[in-house]
Formats: C-alpha cells, sequence, structure tokens
C-alpha cells in the first residue's frame, strides 16, 4: 500500500504541497481533483519517487519508498505519466511489452499478459502497428496498456498512479478507458488518478482528493466532494450538482 | 519504421556482407590473391598445418599486412557502430552521433598534443612514437568526455541536454586548441596532422591492434547486456525508473562505453566520421529499434562497411591511398541529409 504521511514539496521557495495525508487502498480508485497549478503532478511526482519531499514521508509497503530497489518497486509501482516522448518506431506489442521488464515470467506468460493488457486498454487491434504511426490518443492507450502490463493482473499489494489519462481521449475511450482501470482495481490493486472531468470522477472514483493551491481542501466519496460550494471555492466555477438519473452518482453542469 | 525483415534474416545477409568484406579486404590490394590461396594463407597462420606450396607471398601479404589492417577495420568499423548505437539511446534521439560528447574532439586534441609536441621536441624515437600519439588521443578522448559527463551532472542527476550542449562547447574548444596547434606547427607535422585528422588504417601494426581490439571485444559484450534497459530509457528517463532501471547507472556506463571505445577507435585509426552516426540507423530502418537486435546487427554492418570503404579507399588511386575518413564522410555525408529530408516528409 502507498501512503503520504504530511508530505510537503518545495520548488524553489515555493510550497507547491503542503501537509498531504493520503493512502491508497487496495480495489479502490482515488480521483485526484484540482485546477491548473494546484499540485496534482506535483503529488503524483512525490508519491512515485520523482521529487524528494521538503517534510513528511511517502512509504510503499510501510517501508520508505527510497528503500526499495528498481526492480522490486517496479513490480509494486507503476506510473503513467501525462505524455511520453518515445520517438522510435517499436512495434505496439514491444512497447507494452516493456512492462514485463521488471518481471521474470518468461515468455509466453508475457505475451499473454501483454494480450489481456492491450485488450483491457482497447488497443488489441494495434498490437503489430508501429507507435509512430498512432494517433495520441492511441499512443495514449498504449502506454495504458503498458503500465497495466506491468502490474497484471493487479494484486492487494500493488498500486497504479496515472497522471490525465484521458486527456487526449474521445468520449468513448475517455469511459472504456475508466472502466478498464476499474476493473483493474477491482482486481485488487489501488489505483489513483488525476482527471479533470468532474463527470468523469464522479461515476468512475471511489474516493475523490479535491486539490487547491497545494493543499487538501476537500477528501472523501464523491457525493461529499462534489458539492456546488467546494466547487465554486476551488474552481471559481459555479455549478449546479444533480443526481444522474440512472445511475445515481452525482453529476455536475455549469451553470 | 518497423521491421521491414526478420532479425534472423538480417543476421544471415550481414554475416555473409562480413565474410565478403573479410575476403575482399585479405584478397584485393597491389596483389591480388585468389580466393583458395587466401583461404589457405589464413588457415596457416590459425595455426592448421597445411603444404606451403608456393604460398609464401600469400601468407607473407596476407600474415604481415592485410591481416592487421583488416582486424583493425573490424574493430574500428564494429566499435564506432555499437558506440553510435549507445548515444543515439541515450540523447534517445536517433540522430545523435558518438562525436556529440566530445570524445572525438578530445582524441584529436590528443593526437595534436603529441605530433606537435613531439615535433617541437625534437622528433621522439621511432619505435615509441606510434604509441605515444595512440596513447594521448585516447588520454585526449577520456579527459573531455569526462569533462562533458561532469558539467552534466547536478545534485547526483546527469542532464542529457546539459551534457548535449557541454559537448558542442567543449567540441569547439578542442577544435580551437587543434587550430592553435595547427598554426604553430612546421609543414612535416602540418602534413601529418591533417593527414591522421582525416583517419586511415595503414600502417596497422598487431602491436597497435591488441588494446583496440580489447576494448572492442568489452564494449561488445558488455553493451548487449543492457539492450532491454537501452529500449525502456527510449520511453524517457522516468519511465525506465518506473520500470526498474538503473537510469543515472546506465548513463555512466554509456558514456563510458562510448569514451572508451571511440577513444580507442580514434586513437587507433584516426577520425573516422559517419560510421557512428549512419550505421545504428540504417540497421534500424531494416529491423526497427529494439536494441536486442540493433546492437549486434550494427556490428556486424559497421564492420563490413568500414572493411568496404577502406578497400574503396586504397584501390581507387592505387598505388596512393585515399584517407579512409573522405570516403566515409563522402558516402555519409549525403546519407546522412537524405535521413534528413526522408524525414521531413
Amino acid at each position: 500500500m502507498l501512503c503520504a504521511h504530511k508530505l510537503s514539496i518545495l520548488r524553489g521557495d515555493k510550497r507547491v504541497l503542503v501537509d498531504i495525508d493520503l493512502a491508497l487502498q487496495p480495489g479502490e480508485v482515488l480521483g485526484v481533483l484540482g485546477p491548473n497549478g494546484a499540485g496534482k503532478s506535483t503529488l503524483l511526482g512525490a508519491l512515485c519517487g520523482e521529487l524528494s519531499p521538503a517534510a513528511g514521508e511517502v512509504t510503499l509497503g510501510g517501508r520508505p519508498l527510497q528503500d526499495w530497489q528498481g526492480t522490486a518497486r517496479a513490480r509494486r509501482l507503476a506510473v503513467l505519466p501525462q505524455s511520453s516522448s518515445l520517438s522510435f518506431g517499436f512495434a505496439v506489442g514491444d512497447v507494452v511489452m516493456m512492462g514485463r521488464m521488471p518481471h521474470g515470467t518468461g515468455r509466453e506468460r508475457d505475451a499473454q499478459i501483454v494480450g489481456e493488457a492491450l485488450q483491457a486498454a482497447d488497443a488489441e487491434h494495434l498490437a503489430e502497428r508501429s507507435y509512430l504511426e498512432l494517433s495520441g490518443g492511441e499512443r495514449q492507450r498504449v502506454h495504458l496498456a503498458r503500465v497495466l502490463a506491468q502490474l497484471w493482473p493487479g494484486g492487494a499489494e500493488q498500486t497504479l498512479l496515472l497522471d490525465e489519462p484521458t486527456s487526449m481521449l474521445d468520449p468513448l475511450h475517455q469511459h472504456t478507458t475508466l472502466q478498464a482501470v476499474r476493473r483493474f482495481a477491482e482486481q485488487g490493486a489501488a489505483v489513483m488518478v488525476i482527471l479533470h472531468d468532474l463527470n468523469l470522477a464522479a461515476r468512475y472514483c471511489d474516493r475523490l482528493l479535491l486539490l487547491n493551491d497545494g493543499r487538501a481542501h476537500a477528501g472523501g466519496l464523491p457525493a461529499e466532494v462534489l458539492r456546488a460550494e467546494p466547487l465554486q471555492a476551488v474552481f471559481g466555477l459555479e455549478v449546479l450538482v444533480q443526481q444522474h438519473p440512472e445511475r445515481g452518482h452525482p453529476l455536475i453542469v455549469a451553470r | 519504421m518497423k521491421a521491414a525483415i526478420s532479425p534472423r534474416s538480417l543476421f544471415v545477409a550481414l554475416g555473409l556482407l562480413l565474410a565478403f568484406a573479410l575476403w575482399l579486404s585479405l584478397a584485393l590490394g597491389p596483389v591480388s590473391l585468389p580466393l583458395g590461396d587466401t583461404l589457405q594463407a589464413v588457415l596457416r597462420l590459425a595455426g592448421v598445418p597445411l603444404a606451403a606450396d608456393g604460398l609464401q607471398q600469400a601468407e607473407l601479404i596476407v600474415g604481415q599486412i592485410r591481416m592487421p589492417r583488416t582486424l583493425l577495420g573490424l574493430a574500428v568499423g564494429a566499435v564506432l557502430a555499437l558506440c553510435g548505437v549507445a548515444m543515439q539511446g541515450l540523447f534517445r534521439n536517433p540522430l545523435a552521433d558518438p562525436g556529440l560528447i566530445g570524445v572525438s574532439s578530445g582524441a584529436a586534441l590528443g593526437a595534436a598534443v603529441a605530433i606537435v609536441g613531439g615535433a617541437a621536441m625534437g622528433g621522439m624515437p621511432e619505435v615509441f612514437a606510434p604509441y605515444l600519439l595512440s596513447l594521448c588521443a585516447f588520454l585526449g578522448g577520456l579527459v573531455v568526455t569526462a569533462l562533458v559527463y561532469r558539467l552534466g551532472r547536478h545534485n547526483g542527476q546527469t542532464s542529457v541536454t546539459t551534457m548535449l550542449l557541454a559537448g558542442i562547447a567543449l567540441n569547439a574548444l578542442a577544435f580551437a586548441c587543434i587550430g592553435l596547434f595547427t598554426y604553430l606547427a612546421d609543414d612535416a607535422t602540418l602534413r601529418t596532422l591533417t593527414f591522421w585528422n582525416l583517419g586511415s588504417l595503414n600502417g596497422a601494426s598487431y602491436a597497435r591492434l591488441w588494446p583496440l581490439l580489447l576494448v572492442t571485444l568489452a564494449v561488445a559484450l558488455w553493451l548487449p547486456r543492457r539492450a532491454q534497459a537501452l529500449n525502456a530509457l527510449l520511453l524517457g528517463e522516468s519511465e525506465a525508473r518506473h520500470l526498474g532501471v538503473a537510469v543515472e547507472r546506465l548513463k555512466r556506463e554509456l558514456v563510458f562505453c562510448t569514451a572508451l571505445g571511440v577513444g580507442a577507435a580514434v586513437a587507433a585509426a584516426g577520425m573516422i566520421g559517419f560510421i557512428g552516426l549512419v550505421v545504428p540507423h540504417l540497421v534500424r530502418l531494416l529491423v526497427g529499434p529494439d536494441h536486442r537486435v540493433l546492437l549486434p546487427a550494427s556490428a556486424l554492418a559497421g564492420a563490413s562497411l568500414l572493411l568496404l570503404a577502406d578497400l574503396f579507399a586504397r584501390l581507387i588511386l592505387a598505388p596512393a591511398e585515399l584517407p579512409i575518413g573522405i570516403v566515409t564522410a563522402l558516402i555519409g555525408a549525403p546519407f546522412f541529409l537524405y535521413l534528413l529530408l526522408r524525414g521531413r516528409t
């Protein structure tokens, strides 16, 4: 389990993340929301060890994150960045296969997992294509398949961090992707996902964390966080919150 | 840019190409030897007891002249191509060149110090001269590369971008110093310096060969062990780290291998450009970017192409010889432009 205790991050002299407490529960999807510059990606960077905390600490399975060796950590923690700079023409299947690097599960099992991960990300039909021929959204799904393959099938001690996995996707794939993420969490892993779309967050996340100016403004169940007052306070946006007519989760409409 | 042919067929084709290049390199020259004689001479040199009837001349030519030269070409071509792959992986750019981190210009500066400094001290003893030149070139390459690497480091992290820019600055500085030595040199020294900078496999000897062979072997055995990590590095540094790759150590190893490999190659044969740039690129077009195939295939292709370029260099103006650096640049530069323009459409 990945936990943060009183986590603070400095960028220069500025505190960009202040006193964040967080525990990613197995089987749960935690959504992180907030305006641009609220510290969402900074939080993700701190949780995966890219940024070192000025105060507080991050633990993985009860041990400080920095004590984990590369491969052992990679078997437990996978990270999907906002965008990737891969500029070499690997076949899509080979890109996803890189997710299996930390494991020694053998070619046959790896190929099977790559197939399942591609299927989960709805990118199975791309497997033989060259990565460079793909559109931005297709590339995003391929990288999702790669990080899913890294943790597949997903267990209670494993954590997946996703930074805006739907930013380049069409409406259908925004939903299929988050459905895949949900299913992955239901297989046991803990998932944290940064999102911009409040309605996607309402529908697919078990809990939400609303960040504002580096601080946790609100946290809890979607129905507790996605209310008019906190959203007005954080985003400066006046909204109506209704109930989804079929599913019952909050539905946010700008006024 | 997906695989145009399977790795297996590529390795077969490259194996045949290398065998062909080796045969031509051993058989052709001022005295052309028939295939049978060449083969028998090689076997006798390798210690196979064959009848020596009428083979003395072939054995002498192959053993004393063409074999060391061929081995030198083989090693230089292979190690330059391998280091090219390492640098293109490090910079995550298919158009990167080993010269970027200053190893070539550093080696050239070392050589200039040895040539001009040696001449100024009244010339060195004949037996000593080639070793000093190679040693100075090798050390020059190591020192400048170490400096570039050091400048790229900050807070325990190596910034590849800073290294690239530091490399540009130090390359310029090294060439300015070479210019200074050129200015100070007398006519005879100037000629030596110029020809050294154009590269040549001429004057290969077993004594100067073995350090390069050892380095080439080490690089050729080491880099493929990092093939998977190099693949992951192409995704990005943090992505590679999240996949369990020790990225800082990998970068250090890549820089070290290149400093050693290119340094030794330049020390043994002078400046030979474009092999490290063009060969990996070419191989990538054929089989894709997977380093598990790219590294060994580039070594084979680099060795073959350098041997063929050397053959061209020594046959085209025979009995005179064209410096091989001119040949590789004449072929390599237009090819590089072709790749550049092709990528633009």
